[in-house]
């Protein structure tokens, strides 16, 4: 497993540096569009950040695409839902990239209830010589027009504009949980905990409902929906994680419902590890499916398992994520870290998956050595430009220099978000309020 | 039994040779003593899960995930405790204790209590995470049915001012068949499924220090000041006639009791 350079890029116009952490300011996701050349982060005050990586510079060749603001928008307020008497939060929970069409960007941003679609474009023209206005903008009086003129576009300075051009809402009694834009860049689901909608990107009027886990009788519910995504390629099929631990792929050409489904995926409990957290632990908080369509990922509380799509029974591989925390379940119970949600994410070639863990850990395991490394994301410990050093939790006894122990972990700093560019080894990782991005190293 | 001053450890049963006929009592007294810690850190276990449950309602928006997932794992207590009998014992104990109570219309709260069955509604072997606002104040959301039930059932309720976990401890209880008919719900269990009977060793994976750190953290939160209801649950405590042997789980208990009951008061 390579070793990572560290560039943290926390800009400070935005994302403020300060030790105090304003909650607004906590990012809730973050995504790499599919060419990798910009980042977008979401935080809990409902704003979208979005980097831009720096064209690579011959006489600067060391500073291989740093990534600077590009644009900030505001996109979702907090709202007041008058029927239910209840407020909707603003934080923004996912966001997906659409592939890019033309010079415009576009990206799907959701709360709790709503998605939307934003463009973002630069301008760096502007309409000048208008007849009936001055240059400052104010209205000329029409006597000292003597003669008229066509305006014509100069040059101005760039300007990254964003705009909302779709609103998708009033699709969910209950709380979004992601979003997944299809391979055929029409349409896109939106999860919420007991359906999945389906959208046409055009249309915002109408969507479809696909799965509907809800039963008659609310008091018979055991099970919600934690995470749905599209397969990569084959439009027609999309998976779904539950709170019990299963995932369901659904094709869609089968039948409007996709109550039923194709496959069923779910490990079989092992009973000697059986306690009253085993379902806690269980529950799936993010599924990923790879970049080939072949694997999907999920992760629960302690583990983060690989399924191969044709075998329905057990994962192929299945990797501890913090298997030292198993023993503290009680604790993390009472402090509801147990609900906590991880992501977890693919490298481009699918070679190795990342997900984060606490004290603002995050673990990477290489599929093909079996090695795995625990890194960690604080600007303490490890310098800009410097190689970050493989961090160890000690289990045993003695501790030695430079481990931590589990006491020790601060379960309040968590690396639940993170990305991996498409194509190259660099990495986004959220901690609280501050974004990370690392690199693989200048050889 | 133990000779005075042995330090008492998990793993003792097996290793201390005892002298003539204290072989036979060794193990037994060794698995009640594991057994009863057992119970009451699944006891612990249990309240935890309804305070958080209560306190997922009193949000603005309660989280559906987090919801289900602790009332599974209350089910799953209660199902075991059903199996166990010690759902029956606790109810009967506490149903005595009650009786001795001799106070005025104080109210309390007492989470937990609510949730143990009374004798009329043993039958249905129903459990359901308990209404956190009053009938008054909580619209009919649809989504939150699952721990949410309106208070259909008429009849004055407690102002919203209290919570509605109110108990009366003496006269007519508010744990009759109505109440507990509200508070239970209709969770039932249809097949209940015989439980993997796991062995101790298993169970006891799951038990592990942070369940006394646990009890040190509640024995911990002495902060809200004492009022006329702890006085009164530690006169109950005290007077609670314990028909059944069990008398320590029973005082252990309400000794639980009074922690919770600390904590939702004081917070």
């Amino acid at each position: 497993m390579e070793e990572e350079t560290d560039t943290p890029k926390i800009n400070n116009s935005f994302l403020r540096d300060h030790n105090y952490a304003t909650e607004a300011d906590v990012i809730s996701t973050v995504e790499f569009n599919p060419s990798g050349e910009l980042l977008a982060t979401g935080d809990k005050g409902g704003r979208v950040v979005v980097f831009q990586r720096e064209q690579e510079t011959k006489s600067e060749p060391q500073r291989r695409g740093e990534y600077n603001v590009y644009s900030t928008f505001q996109s979702h307020d907090p709202e007041f839902d008058y029927l239910k008497s209840l407020e909707v939060e603003e934080k923004i929970n996912k966001i997906r990239w659409l592939p890019q069409q033309n010079a415009a960007y576009f990206l799907l941003s959701t709360n709790d209830k709503t998605v939307k679609l934003w463009k973002i474009r630069e301008r760096d023209r502007r309409p000048e010589g208008y007849n009936l206005k001055d240059e400052d903008g104010r209205i000329r009086h029409p006597s000292t027009i003597t003669s008229l003129r066509v305006p014509v576009l100069q040059n101005a300075d760039l300007m990254v504009e964003a705009t909302a051009r779709r609103v998708f809402s009033n699709a969910h009694t209950y709380h979004i949980n992601s979003i997944s834009v299809n391979s055929d860049f029409q349409t896109y689901i939106s999860t919420d905990d007991l359906r999945v909608n389906l959208w046409n990107l055009e249309i915002t009027d109408q969507s479809f409902n696909i799965v509907d886990i809800k039963p008659c009788n609310m008091e018979d519910l055991t099970e919600v929906i934690t995470a749905a995504e599209f397969h990569p390629q084959q439009c027609n099929t999309l998976a779904y994680s539950s709170s019990r631990g299963s995932i369901r792929l659904c094709d869609m050409r089968k039948q409007a419902l996709c109550d039923t489904h194709c496959k069923f995926f779910e490990e079989p409990e092992d009973p000697s590890t059986r306690s009253f957290f085993s379902e806690i632990i269980s529950s799936i908080s993010d599924i990923k499916f790879s970049h080939s369509g072949r694997f999907l990922m999920t992760r629960d509380y302690l583990t983060v398992k690989v399924w191969d799509l044709n075998m329905e029974t057990r994962p192929v591989q299945t990797y501890q994520v913090h298997d030292y925390l198993r023993g503290k379940l009680c604790s993390l119970y009472e402090n509801d870290c147990i609900f906590d949600k991880f992501e977890c994410v693919w490298n481009g070639s699918d070679s190795v998956i990342m997900t984060g863990s606490y004290n603002n850990f995050f673990r990477m395991f290489d599929r093909n050595t079996k090695k795995d490394v625990t890194l960690e994301a604080s600007r303490e410990n490890s310098k800009p430009r410097a190689i970050l050093k493989p961090r160890k939790v000690c289990v045993g006894g003695k501790r030695r220099k430079d481990e931590v122990t589990v006491d020790s972990l601060d379960f309040s700093k968590k690396i639940l978000h993170s990305t991996w560019h498409p194509q190259e080894n660099i990495i986004a990782v959220a901690a609280s309020n501050n974004l990370y991005i690392f690199q693989d190293k200048v050889t | 039994m133990f000779p005075k001053g042995t330090k008492r450890k998990f793993s003792d049963s097996g290793d201390e040779p005892a002298a003539g006929g204290e072989d036979v009592n060794q193990p037994s007294s060794v698995a009640v003593r594991m057994l009863s810690s057992y119970s009451l850190q699944r006891q612990s276990l249990l309240d935890m899960s309804l305070i958080k449950l209560q306190l997922c309602h009193m949000l603005v928006e309660p989280n559906l995930c987090r919801s289900v997932l602790i009332a599974n794992t209350v089910r799953q207590i209660q199902e075991e405790m059903t199996q166990d009998g010690t759902w029956q014992i606790m109810t009967q104990a506490l149903s005595a204790a009650n009786a001795a109570a001799q106070c005025s219309a104080d109210r309390l709260v007492a989470t937990e209590v609510l949730c143990r069955q009374t004798e009329a509604t043993q039958g249905e072997q129903v459990l359901k995470p308990f209404p956190a606002v009053g009938s008054e104040g909580c619209p009919a959301e649809e989504e939150e049915e699952v721990v949410v039930e309106e208070e259909g059932e008429g009849g004055p309720q407690p102002p919203t001012c209290q919570a509605p976990l109110a108990w009366t401890p003496a006269g007519k209880r508010k744990m009759d068949s109505r109440t507990a008919e509200q508070v239970f719900g209709t969770f039932e269990i249809k097949n209940p499924a015989p439980s993997p009977d796991p062995a101790l060793e298993e169970l006891f994976s799951d038990v592990d220090a942070s369940y006394y750190d646990l009890d040190t953290v509640l024995t911990g939160m002495q902060s809200a000041p004492k009022m006329g209801p702890y006085d009164l649950l530690e006169s109950l405590s005290s007077h609670g006639p314990s028909p059944l042997s069990s008398s320590t789980s029973c005082r252990s208990d309400l000794n639980e009791l009074d922690h919770i009951m600390e904590i939702i008061v004081g917070s």
